[in-house]
């Protein structure tokens, strides 16, 4: 059984008159989602373990506004923006960092020109930055030698040209990365992003997520791995659809470091 | 004889030249319908983009084989115009190979060109069997029927038949060198080298000096007035990239792909929205003239920006965009070209349509959106950015159809439903789903 994790808020240590060196940005995934949680469990381990000191906005967090914008809805997008925006100037946010790749491009690209600014990282950035500054350590553990294959997310990937952080971290764990036909700037994406995971696909021949599946089982992997809350979602149900749930488990690249460490 | 065959050259020059300035200027006259976006930053980096994407390929051999093909047809293309360049001048002046002076010089040019030629003719060979007979998907979708199908294999028939003419050119002037036939020869002895057309000697041997100065005339003819033809071909095909792919790439988006631009007329609302001192009851400024409220997003072809109708018409319909994109590939009905070629076809229209009124555009009950495309293929889109990657040219399809979703939510409130009951949730409590915000933190209490 998990125990319950030390979580602080931005707004006790405001209370304690102090500022953590870096927000960790859960997002509505992340607080809601049953499997995102695990996620964000993992990675609040992850910090704890290494030391850093972090908060999270809690209850003063709001959706960044991303589904909204992309969308279409820009004035819901704003309306979201600034009132995210006003709580992290309020804290005087300097460094911010979230599992979710939505999260981090909206933070990233959109809020600087409404008045954010912010350096932002995607958690396997940090994670990478944590383990090269010595603070977290990354073995193979129960992963050493799996077949993993990686699959991008697009707002990580071509969105923001990072495709190395993450499988820096799968090699430390010692897998065997595999690659998919399609991977990194070309990568597929999992049928999520746009609101597309708000609403039913229109009609078509196939669902994107099972499209993705199967490129991912033609790497034969034991796992996929993942580093976006919506894409560990359609890719858990892609895996299902293939009835191969038992066989190729698909996680977090943190909870796979988490899981590695035992913690 | 000889100067009403320089006449007829220089009138068929200004026809042709003049012909496509006219279709320029339409076709800066349409792009300029569009808004106005800043795309002026930056000068460097947009020449290096320029210079790495549209003059160097570097995108095009992503796909080795189409790259490889790609990069002999357009090294050709462009240099055997440094030929045509003699073809005009000896045109207008009745000379016979002017650059002949060059000496060896002339010879490697003359040589290189045609091995050039052959190769192009090669390279062009394969695109049609490609398309024609091997029959890749992309070149067989819907939006390829009729005109666009036609239009791709004219090009290539073109090329095919301007590059025979050339060789063809070649070979005779070859063998009319060879013969001492008046005004082909040249006190040096043969100028150029025939490395290519020298076997097609063998095809016009034995004709006299007579027929030879008929085929070699109606050679340098039919090629020269074949590239004016192409030239003003162009303005009414998809093969616009020759010329558009510069400025396209030059004008490109240079921020991440993943950063969608904050629609300024929304942030001034927003701005007012948030501002405590605002007083939502306050008489307008009478100093500051009421404008028409801005409409949000694009309906129809004039609300979308320059770059986006310049993106219309560099679009040579290769299909990477489709080929990559997941809807497409799941069978959905989004097709990221065909956003592409439905935006050229409107503005033509809207242009037609300017044209026709005097230069006042007359509405004509039609659209963008609906007309063209409908809100199924808009509503498909996952903001992957993979056509946008796969681009060769720098066209950004995702911009447009984004755009094209702010008409349908902002204005019509036309979302899907399940899309309303995500956005009502976020503006309610925060999260996509009907979850209170006070619950934010709960899963670190959970066990």
């Amino acid at each position: 059984m998990e125990e319950a994790i030390k979580v602080p808020t931005m707004a006790e240590y405001m209370a304690e008159g102090k500022k953590p060196e870096v927000l960790f940005w859960v997002g509505c995934m992340g607080s809601f989602d049953d499997r995102a949680k695990k996620v964000t469990k993992a990675l609040v381990k992850l910090l704890t373990k290494a030391g850093v000191d972090f908060a999270v906005l809690g209850t003063e967090e709001s959706c960044t506004g991303d589904p909204a914008k992309r969308a279409g809805n820009e004035f819901l997008f704003q309306m979201q923006a600034a009132q995210n925006i006003e709580v992290l100037n309020g804290y005087e946010i300097e460094k911010i960092v979230t599992a979710c790749p939505h999260c981090f491009n909206t933070i990233k690209n959109e809020y600087p020109e409404l008045g954010g600014n912010y350096k932002v990282m995607h958690h396997t950035q940090f994670l990478k930055s944590l383990l090269e500054e010595g603070k977290l350590k990354v073995e193979g553990g129960k992963f050493k030698g799996k077949r993993i294959t990686f699959h991008d997310p697009c707002y990580l990937g071509r969105a923001n040209n990072e495709y190395e952080a993450p499988r820096d971290l799968l090699r430390k764990l010692e897998v065997e990365l595999v690659e998919m036909k399609n991977c990194k700037k070309k990568g597929l994406c999992c049928g999520a992003g746009g609101g597309q995971m708000f609403k039913e696909p229109e009609a078509g021949d196939k669902d994107i997520n099972v499209l993705r599946t199967e490129q991912a089982m033609e790497t034969k992997p034991d796992m996929i791995a993942a580093g976006c809350p919506f894409c560990n979602t359609m890719m858990n149900d892609g895996v299902k659809s293939k009835n191969k749930e038992g066989e190729i488990e698909v996680m977090d690249v943190a909870e796979m470091i988490a899981q590695a460490d035992e913690l | 004889m000889a100067l009403v065959g320089q006449i007829l050259f220089v009138i068929a020059l200004l026809f042709g030249f003049g012909f496509f300035a006219r279709n320029v200027k339409k076709l800066v006259r349409n792009i300029r319908l569009g808004k106005e976006v800043n795309r002026n930053d930056k000068p460097n980096e947009r020449f290096a983009n320029m210079a790495r994407v549209a003059l160097g390929q570097s995108k095009m051999v992503k796909r080795p084989i189409a790259g490889f093909l790609h990069i002999i047809v357009y090294v050709g293309f462009v240099i055997i115009n440094i030929e045509v360049l003699e073809i005009i001048i000896d045109g207008i002046f009745g000379t016979h190979r002017i650059f002949s002076f060059l000496g060896a010089t002339y010879d490697v040019l003359i040589g290189s060109f045609e091995i050039l030629a052959l190769l192009v003719f090669i390279g062009v060979v394969v695109f049609w069997i490609r398309r024609n007979v091997i029959r890749i998907k992309r070149f067989w979708a819907n939006e390829m029927k009729g005109w666009p199908k036609n239009d791709g294999n004219n090009i290539l028939y073109f090329e095919m038949i301007l590059m025979v003419l050339f060789l063809l050119m070649n070979a005779t002037d070859f063998q009319l060198q060879s013969l001492g036939a008046d005004h082909y020869t040249n006190e040096a002895g043969i100028v150029g080298a025939f490395p290519i057309s020298q076997f097609l000697v063998p095809l016009i041997d034995g004709l006299s000096i007579s027929s030879l100065i008929i085929v070699e005339r109606a050679a340098w003819w039919l090629h020269i007035l074949g590239i004016l033809f192409f030239l003003n071909y162009l303005y009414y095909s998809k093969h616009l990239h020759i010329l558009l792919a510069f400025p396209n790439t030059y004008f490109a988006k240079l921020t991440p792909q993943g950063k969608f631009d904050n629609l300024e007329s929304v942030k001034k609302e927003v701005d007012l929205m948030m501002d405590p001192d605002a007083d939502p009851f306050a008489a307008p400024d009478p100093s500051v003239e009421a404008e028409e409220p801005e409409k949000f997003g694009a309906s129809d072809v004039k609300d979308l920006n320059w770059v986006q109708l310049l993106n219309s018409y560099t679009c040579t319909e290769c299909g990477r965009c489709t080929s990559e994109c997941p809807a497409n590939q799941t069978g959905k009905k989004l097709s990221p070209r065909k956003i592409m070629m439905d935006t050229r076809d409107r503005l033509e229209e809207v242009g037609a349509n300017i044209d026709a009124n005097k230069g006042e555009f007359k509405d004509d009950g039609k659209q963008l959106l609906n007309d063209y495309i409908s809100k199924e293929e808009l509503w498909a889109c996952t903001t992957c950015n993979a056509c946008v990657e796969a681009c060769p040219i720098g066209i950004d399809p995702l911009s447009i159809i984004v755009e094209m979703r702010r008409y349908l939510v902002m204005e019509e409130s036309a979302a899907p439903n399940e899309l309303n009951i995500a956005m009502g949730n976020i503006e309610n409590n925060g999260a996509p789903w009907p979850y209170n915000q006070m619950d934010r933190l709960n899963w670190a209490e959970e066990k």
